[in-house]
């Protein structure tokens, strides 16, 4: 039996909008994932930690407040720091392109923003998790 | 006067007549045109799933008292508060608008007033909203970015300077902190020397739709409601033109409910906030005339309408017969209406201006008070000035070139919009007697039984979307790969967090201690006593220099904070 | 993403699991949940230096209040100086066969303690109330220097009484206001406490649920089965702290009697038993499927056709499968 993908959806900073977040949750559980929900309101230290310790294929974050550029880079330094190399970053919510371009620069995978379908998340998610391989 | 006894448009032999040329008309010109041509759909839904009818007669009204339907400005307001409505005065345009620090909201409020703005709306950064000061590690990043940072009275000062604040009235748009920003304008006003009475305009503080939808809340919700009851009785006796609360369906709306939902649970909010004033012993028709109401305008026009017609007949309803009001004043439903931020599209965007504009006519045709246009850039980030001015330009057609407002209640009579209102007033109080049987709102609340609901519908809404279900121009139909013209967003000032941390810094250092100390303890002791009104001390806390987060963060050490158990 | 660059072989990770390296200990725990063949040396080597950790057991109805007592005994335990680790346990979906695992949300306040590992893990058709892969986590986190491991898992009914083969010290948890006064009785979980807690404790109505469970208890459903071991009913309160001295007591206790005792020592006997039948249940179940995958569709065709009675040729089947190996 293959073994689910594991996905962390995180909600990071102080912006409460969670409706894409657990559309999404329900989405790839349906799908067949194993979702852990990070609830609302974390740091990008707690979302790392949960998201190391679970050892998730996938973390996604989910943004609608604008604090991409700042959450991301400290994300990415965590990480490192942790030694964590293989796991796929994406991101979601609302932003301009510039900022979506600047993030898959600096590592995220894919950015899915507002009315991406469900379905293509769940395409996505495999993809970049059967490209990645074993680990 | 109004005739107690239920009676209808049409006598029930003309009803029967009505009913005999339907049923002809189906057998003949329809079926003759269905041979021919199918329809597009099998069914016809509205956006809330209300099925709909190939045409609508004066059968349709046959279960509609026609004292429901009534005339504007008498009970039960189904057409609207008052009697003239937009031939007296048009709705007040309230773009909501909130960046950086208060002197930077200012010029923005300014620029919005020379262009034709009638009232003020404030939108605050997430810290400000969650009840963090701008200086705590919560905040890195959030400082001004979303809308303007408020953490001191040093900030409101600069928020509304060289504004008349008895000329206009001010929105802000605020939760779980919204006492203390009260508290922050009522000192401003003071200082001002300002008639307290004279204020107009409101704070959301509508605590329960945060619970269900929109998840900004800090202190779990009996505390919570406790400060919105004083925030409710301290405006009844001192602020008496002043909006203490804006119940929002709003919220509900953007977090994925269907119409109706958005409806009946800003009507269960209602209630549990009449009740809990009631307790203190304030007589209903003391602070009900000033409670307020937000309501998104979703992209389905007719039912749009019907359903604000709706909610002032349910909320008269409500007010009169569940809480025995006697002042018609205490039985008008006042609302805000904002269009729904959540229908833009990136793809396209210049679409949202079309979407825009029917969303804000259905409110309009639907009676509001005031109303905000969202601007075409909003899925990309806050709006530009460009992107406001066009926005409120929009309002300014409908009010000054379309006609609309010359009679009030156009639609009043439509055997299709007249329908759906009776439906939508039966389906409302369905679900607020589901909701009174399963034991009340904050129960449910804590059950995540709105919760589910809410999220259901926007699982649904989500999939309908992906199938095409649901049409969305630029998204599932008439996508077009011509990339879109190069969009200008608003682009955060990277030093605002620096300005702005140095101000709050400075009047901590500035403020006596041994006052602020002193006054700190006294919070504490008012916040232990539930029978006790948390604002006089508030108002005292922030003219000595008190910041948002001292008092937040001293009150987290007596109630705790809210931690949701989430639905999917 | 060049997946052979970066792959590091399990037994490489053994060492970083003992230095409590937390990737190592996680990619461990993922490769143990996969059942993947490589790992099964570095599992047999983890096992071997296994068994020094208090194992918890905790179950309960769902809103009992299971997972923020679990953070709140972390907490205590943190305090006393023991690492933490917590495998909290959820059904997957029976439809699509996923999960959303929702404990880590009620356990935030240990979101940035090192000290304390959470993993969520999510049944998979397992029955039982446990993963398959539960007690490989145990052992991992155990070689990673965690001191006390706390199994969370649902309790719903009959089949939740699995925890009570795996743990050292099993935890009830009852609430006031879910309608039956004692759920651990209707979900049959009375008899596998060796601790019974009433969660939410500051609620007025908790009494009455503490009352009856001690009643229950003295009325000696099984009294005399737990001679060297009274079964104490504590009553806690996760919002204001109440309780958590006397139930840290009570924890200690049991260990004491887990671990020294003449019943304790039985009782790991009978853990080791459990997880063997386990373990070697799951292996045949690999290869029956393994080998009868290619029979199947035969021999349904006979069944359907009526060649035979789903007795006889499911023997059938499990012979030839067996046959084969």
């Amino acid at each position: 039996m293959a073994q689910p993908i594991r996905v962390l959806v995180a909600k990071v900073g102080l912006d409460g909008h969670d409706r894409g977040a657990r559309v999404v949750a329900r989405t790839l559980r349906d799908a067949g994932m194993d979702v852990i929900y990070s609830g609302l309101h974390r740091t990008p230290e707690e979302v790392v930690n949960a998201a190391v310790q679970e050892d998730v294929d996938v973390l996604g974050v989910s943004l609608l407040s604008g604090v991409q550029m700042t959450v991301f880079p400290k994300i990415f330094k965590l990480l490192d720091e942790k030694g964590v190399k293989d796991m796929i970053v994406v991101a979601g919510g609302v932003m301009p392109d510039e900022d979506a371009a600047a993030l898959k620069q600096m590592g995220v995978h894919e950015v899915m923003l507002q009315d991406t379908p469900p379905a293509a998340i769940v395409a996505t998610l495999t993809r970049l998790v059967n490209e990645r391989g074993e680990r | 006067m109004r005739d107690t006894v239920d009676r209808n448009v049409l006598d029930p032999s003309a009803v029967e007549a009505v009913r005999e040329q339907e049923r002809d008309w189906e057998a003949n010109e329809v079926a003759q045109f269905l041979a021919k041509q199918a329809e597009r759909k099998e069914s016809f839904l509205t956006l809330g799933d209300f099925p709909v009818k190939r045409t609508y007669t004066a059968a349709d009204l046959a279960d509609t008292p026609i004292d429901d339907i009534g005339l504007p400005g008498r009970y039960p307001f189904t057409r609207g508060p008052y009697p003239t409505m937009y031939r007296s005065r048009n709705w007040t345009m309230r773009q909501i608008a909130g960046f950086g620090t208060g002197e930077d909201t200012n010029k923005r409020f300014k620029f919005l007033i020379a262009q034709g703005q009638t009232g003020i709306s404030t939108d605050f950064d997430m810290p400000t909203l969650m009840g963090y000061d701008s200086d705590h590690p919560m905040s890195e990043g959030e400082v001004g970015r979303e809308g303007v940072a408020i953490d001191t009275l040093a900030d409101m000062e600069a928020l509304f300077e060289d504004i008349d604040l008895e000329k206009i009235s001010v929105s802000m748009t605020i939760n779980p902190s919204a006492w203390i920003l009260l508290a922050m304008y009522i000192v401003l006003a003071q200082q001002r020397g300002y008639d307290l009475n004279k204020l107009s305009g409101t704070i959301q503080a509508d605590i329960l739709k945060e619970y269900m939808a929109q998840k900004e809340y800090v202190f779990p919700i009996d505390p919570s409601v406790r400060i919105v009851r004083d925030c409710i009785t301290y405006c009844a006796k001192n602020m008496k033109r002043y909006n203490p609360i804006n119940i929002s369906g709003y919220h509900i709306s953007e977090a994925g409910s269907s119409p109706l939902q958005e409806a009946a649970f800003a009507l269960a909010n209602l209630i549990v906030y009449v009740e809990e004033v009631l307790k203190t012993g304030m007589q209903v028709d003391e602070f009900a005339p000033r409670l307020a109401f937000f309501f998104v305008g979703q992209a389905d026009f007719f039912e749009e309408i019907a359903k604000f017609r709706a909610l002032r007949r349910c909320y008269a309803k409500i007010m009169r017969e569940r809480f025995g009001a006697k002042n018609p004043e205490s039985m008008r439903l006042r609302f805000h209406c904002q269009t729904a931020a959540a229908s833009l599209t990136k793809p396209q965007y210049m679409v949202n201006v079309m979407r825009t504009t029917l969303q804000a006519l259905a409110a309009v045709l639907g009676g509001c008070q005031s109303l905000h246009t969202n601007g075409y850039d909003e899925a990309f980030a806050i709006p530009t000035e460009d992107a406001m001015r066009l926005a409120l330009r929009t309002q300014q057609v409908i009010a000054e070139e379309s006609n609309v407002t010359q009679t009030t209640d156009p639609l009043g009579g439509s055997y299709y919009v007249e329908s759906l209102t009776t439906q939508y007033e039966k389906r409302i109080f369905d679900i607020l007697e589901d909701v009174d049987a399963r034991g009340g709102t904050i129960k449910l609340i804590k059950e995540g039984w709105f919760q589910q609901q809410i999220a259901d519908f926007a699982y649904e809404t989500a999939l309908r979307k992906q199938s095409g279900e649901k049409a969305l121009i630029g998204v599932n139909i008439m996508v077009d790969d011509t990339p879109d013209p190069k969009i200008e967003t608003h682009a955060y000032d990277q030093t605002t967090a620096d300005r702005q941390i140095a101000r709050t810094q400075r009047v901590r250092r500035e403020r006596d201690p041994a006052k602020f100390e002193e006054l700190m303890a006294q919070l504490l002791e008012v916040a232990k006593d539930d029978s006790q009104n948390i604002m006089p001390i508030t108002i005292e806390l922030v003219r000595a220099g008190a910041t948002m987060g001292d008092i937040i963060e001293s009150l987290k050490t007596l109630w705790g904070t809210y931690r949701e158990t989430p639905v999917y | 993403m060049a997946s052979v660059s970066t792959y590091v072989p399990s037994l490489e990770l053994v060492e970083r699991i003992a230095n409590g390296e937390i990737s190592a200990i996680a990619r461990m725990i993922s490769r143990a949940e996969a059942g993947m063949p490589e790992a099964r040396e570095a599992l047999a080597e983890i096992y071997q230096r296994a068994g020094r950790a208090h194992v918890i057991g905790l179950t309960g109805v769902p809103g009992s209040g299971k997972s923020t007592m679990v953070s709140a005994l972390a907490a205590r335990l943190r305090a006393t100086g023991s690492k933490v680790g917590i495998v909290a346990v959820d059904p997957s979906s029976p439809y699509s066969g996923g999960s959303i695992l929702g404990d880590r949300i009620r356990m935030t306040d240990l979101s940035q303690d090192a000290g304390v590992y959470i993993r969520s893990m999510a049944t998979r058709g397992n029955m039982g109330g446990m993963a398959r892969a539960t007690m490989d986590a145990v052992d991992i986190l155990d070689v990673g220097g965690f001191e006390t491991i706390i199994i969370e898992t649902v309790g719903v009914g009959q089949d939740e009484v699995e925890i009570a083969k795996a743990a050292d010290t099993t935890v009830v948890v009852s609430a006031p206001g879910l309608g039956d006064e004692i759920q651990a009785i209707k979900a049959g979980m009375l008899e596998i406490a060796d601790v019974h807690v009433v969660s939410k404790c500051d609620r007025s109505d908790a009494h009455r649920t503490l009352t009856d469970l001690k009643q229950m208890l003295t009325l000696g459903v099984k009294g005399g089965k737990k001679s060297e071991w009274r079964v104490p009913v504590v009553g806690i309160s996760s919002f204001d702290g109440t309780g958590f001295d006397e139930l840290m007591k009570a924890l200690e206790g049991h260990r004491a009697v887990a671990l020294h005792s003449e019943m304790g020592r039985q009782r790991r006997v009978a853990i080791a038993g459990f997880r063997l039948t386990k373990t070697a249940e799951n292996l045949l179940m690999e290869r029956f499927a393994r080998a009868c995958a290619p029979l199947t569709l035969d021999f349904a065709q006979r069944l359907h056709r009526h060649e035979g009675d789903p007795y006889s040729l499911a023997g059938e089947l499990v012979a030839a499968s067996f046959g084969k190996e």
